[in-house]
């Protein structure tokens, strides 16, 4: 309050107008990362469009689609309805020739590719050859947004989990380095190297197998059940060994590589200076040590998660974990095309979301950005 | 050559260097034992058969060693054939071309499990007489148990679960069960079993044979799976595969990376821009589902996968990192002094440059076999491994799609995934010490 009464009005408004330099400064820098990125999921999804139909994938997809659409109307009129089957398989056969130009189908490769992207980009991304939605439907779209919530349920719990036990652990460590704790952590990082799935088989050999405590896979019970709360308890249950999993799997790596970064900057000399005023240890931590290397970090962290992002897609299999990347094997078993070029797409979008929701955490906690250089 | 000598002793001062070494040293002896025992068509050629090749093991079955660690014995696999001599064969000839044969083969048993099935393989070879047969079992109390009699083609299989009528003879539901016990008390009876098998043959020239095969409940080193096939040959196999892809991505991957990270450094400009938004699309570009896609669409070849591999991993995070030790390195007096004298871009590269970054490329190296050795084992997993390879991934894939982990076959899954485990971490551990040894920043912290 007092602060507020002694500072002159010439203060507040260039306090204000540092509040909207500083804002606009973000909006700039977000507005500019949101392009840079747009930019590159484009051409993402480009390449991925031009692997897929290397072998002419995609334009099956389309093909097949077309057909299956003529041939039901064709099927449905009464008109054609006694037709000798002959002369109506040629009638089919004409209306898809002339469809598929009308969609230009008969165009050079490099245009096709082109119009697929743009239908790619837009989510459209056709229909499923075997598998459907639980509501029945056979969007690729539908199948695969379906999908997403149980994907982002295992990811975030994860990766939120993760992110904040490890800098806390990191921290405490740092702050007592050299200790048996600390070696631990030192000796065990190298098995980050094995990944998350490989860690799943042994949690579930552990945990299901033989204590029979968790259950083996799936996201909930079956039959599910009808409120709530034990709804969420069940997929709390369920969730666990596979989040367990992920988390096992980079917790040793992230801990040392943060706990490195803190110990480089307890050495600066601000923080020696710092501690020479007689600061809390809990100040210089938090305002002198966590506060620079937080950037690095984040950084750090979003490299993690890309990893992670699709090394989930074996997580999900392995546990029956209804996602994305369990769709994403059964499409592989079934050999359902769409289904495949369709989820690709997806993880290059969840990918690029990923790495703007980081640069969004970044540009908060970086002075650099938020205070311009 | 001094230094690499010092790094060297430096690196035996870490146990957990020593322990990475040894293993990797390990399995390269036994990748090249493995390949001058069982070449590769060999390999190939058993992996990929049916029951013709294996049919003398028995499904699901754990490793034999199972028994020193579990109070209950199961009984173990075993064939024996009278053409080798495995079994006591007494030929009588008598008159008019009929020859008298009788087959014998007596074993203990002393196991507390009754096998998986026991099968008798007659083959003989007549004009038009077929040859006859007839099985016996004697038990250890002394009964004696007529088995079946059977007219035998060319080639003939009798399977002692399947017949009904030896059921009925012996009350029983299951027979192997029923023969391996005490009628009575309906326990398991131990002690020496013989089969005997009197065929006779009614051409002069007739040959008679037979191959008796037992199932167990367990089987060698390392068990069978669900094809019968022997474990050990997909276990010893993997390793080199494993070292093999690893190795190459690794170095491939490394390499280039470096490679292109001094290009694109030292010319600058839109070389260095270019690089620099391929990383970024690279970023966004999903490994495992564009992976999976190739190796659905195209081919599941391990030199496909191998490929695709190492072009998807060059532009990642360690070009960014290479990048900026080049940048500085660019500044140094020596590089100027190169270029003083002349020397070509080419030369400044690859003679300058490039070996400034040895030390950071070994360990980098090291410490990403493990994850291509994994990631062969995870597109295996999901069912886009090799075809025709005997790999570790493989394995998991066949003991996950048959359930292993519901029935219990923890055998099946474990032993690929403790091997696999112990080479990851082995190059995992060593690549950490090598990081240690080689960047002195770390070591201090």
């Amino acid at each position: 309050m007092s602060a507020v009464s002694q500072t002159s009005p010439g203060e507040i408004v260039a306090k204000r107008s540092a509040a909207v330099n500083t804002f606009l400064r973000m909006a700039r820098y977000i507005a500019l990362r949101l392009l840079t990125l747009f930019t590159t999921v484009v051409i993402g999804v480009y390449l991925t469009i031009l692997i897929a139909n290397m072998g002419g994938y995609v334009d099956n997809i389309l093909k097949g689609q077309i057909r299956d659409t003529i041939t039901q109307t064709v099927a449905n009129n009464p008109a054609y309805r006694n037709m000798d089957p002959n002369a109506r398989k040629q009638l089919i056969d004409e209306q898809v020739a002339l469809e598929e130009k009308r969609r230009g189908l008969d165009t050079p490769i490099a245009i096709r590719n082109v119009r697929h992207l743009v239908n790619a980009l837009k989510l459209d991304l056709g229909r499923a050859i075997n598998l459907t939605s639980d509501s029945g439907s056979k969007q690729v779209r539908l199948i695969l947004l379906e999908r997403l919530p149980a994907t982002l349920l295992l990811m975030g719990t994860s990766q939120l989990f993760l992110f904040f036990s490890s800098v806390l652990i990191a921290l405490n460590l740092s702050r007592n380095y050299g200790n048996f704790w600390d070696k631990l952590v030192i000796a065990l990082s190298p098995t980050s190297a094995v990944p998350s799935w490989f860690y799943g088989i042994f949690l579930i050999l552990i945990f299901a197998a033989g204590f029979r405590a968790l259950p083996f896979g799936g996201m909930v019970d079956s039959p599910p059940p009808s409120n709530t709360f034990d709804y969420a308890v069940s997929v709390g249950k369920h969730l666990m060994l596979p989040g367990g999993a992920l988390v096992i799997s980079s917790f040793f790596l992230s801990v040392y590589n943060y706990r490195t970064f803190f110990l480089i900057y307890s050495s600066e000399d601000y923080v020696e200076m710092a501690r020479a005023k007689g600061l809390h240890s809990k100040d210089i931590e938090r305002r002198y040590i966590l506060r620079p290397t937080l950037p690095n970090i984040i950084t750090n962290f979003s490299l993690l998660i890309i990893g992670l992002w699709t090394g989930a897609l074996f997580t999900e299999t392995v546990f029956f974990w209804p996602g994305l990347g369990r769709t994403l094997f059964q499409a592989v078993g079934l050999y359902d095309t769409p289904i495949i070029v369709g989820s690709t797409i997806i993880y290059a979008y969840m990918l690029a979301l990923t790495v703007f929701l980081l640069d969004f955490v970044y540009a908060a906690v970086d002075p650099r950005v938020r205070i311009g250089n | 050559m001094d230094n690499i000598g010092a790094s060297f002793k430096k690196l035996l001062q870490y146990p957990s260097a020593v322990a990475g070494l040894f293993v990797i040293l390990l399995m390269v002896i036994v990748s090249i034992y493995t390949m001058i025992t069982i070449p590769y068509p060999e390999a190939i050629r058993l992996w990929r058969g049916g029951e013709e090749v294996w049919y003398q093991n028995p499904k699901f079955a754990p490793p034999a060693w199972f028994n020193l660690f579990s109070d209950k014995k199961f009984s173990e696999s075993f064939a024996v054939n009278s053409a080798d001599g495995g079994m006591e064969k007494i030929v009588e000839p008598g008159n008019d071309g009929v020859t008298n044969y009788s087959i014998t083969h007596e074993f203990d048993f002393t196991y507390d499990v009754y096998p998986q099935d026991m099968l008798l393989y007659v083959k003989s070879s007549f004009r038009e007489k077929q040859p006859f047969v007839s099985v016996e079992w004697l038990t250890p109390d002394g009964r004696t148990i007529r088995i079946s009699n059977f007219a035998v083609g060319e080639k003939f299989t009798y399977r002692f679960s399947q017949d009904d009528k030896l059921s009925l003879k012996l009350r029983a539901d299951e027979n192997i069960p029923a023969l391996f016990s005490n009628p009575e008390t309906d326990e398991i009876l131990k002690g020496t079993y013989k089969l005997i098998i009197t065929g006779t043959t009614f051409e002069p020239d007739s040959i008679l044979d037979v191959e008796f095969v037992v199932h167990g409940q367990v089987y060698g080193l390392a068990g069978t799976d669900h094809a019968r096939r022997d474990l050990t040959l997909p276990l010893l196999w993997g390793a080199p595969v494993a070292l093999a892809f690893g190795l190459m991505a690794a170095i491939g991957t490394s390499v280039l990376t470096m490679i292109i990270a001094a290009v694109g450094t030292w010319y600058g400009k839109w070389v260095d821009q270019l690089v620099q938004r391929i990383t970024e699309v690279n970023l966004v570009l999903p490994f495992f589902a564009l992976m999976i896609m190739i190796g659905t669409f195209y081919s599941r070849s391990i030199w496909v996968i191998l490929t695709a591999t190492i072009l998807l991993n060059i532009f990642t995070g360690a070009i960014l990192a290479y990048r900026a030790i080049f940048l500085q390195v660019k500044e140094s007096m020596y590089i100027e002094a190169a270029k003083a004298y002349g020397a070509s871009n080419r030369r400044i590269i690859f003679m300058y440059l490039i070996p400034r970054m040895i030390p950071l490329l070994i360990p980098g190296l090291v410490q990403a076999v493990p994850l291509f050795v994994f990631l062969e084992a995870s597109l295996a997993v999901v069912g886009l491994g090799d075809p025709v390879l005997p790999t570790w991934g493989k394995i998991i894939q066949d003991a996950q799609a048959n359930g292993a982990l519901y029935k219990g076959y923890y055998y099946w899954i474990l032993e690929p995934a403790i091997l696999l485990v112990i080479t990851g971490l082995a190059f995992a551990f060593l690549g950490f010490v090598l990081d240690r040894i080689f960047n002195p920043r770390l070591r201090e912290i």
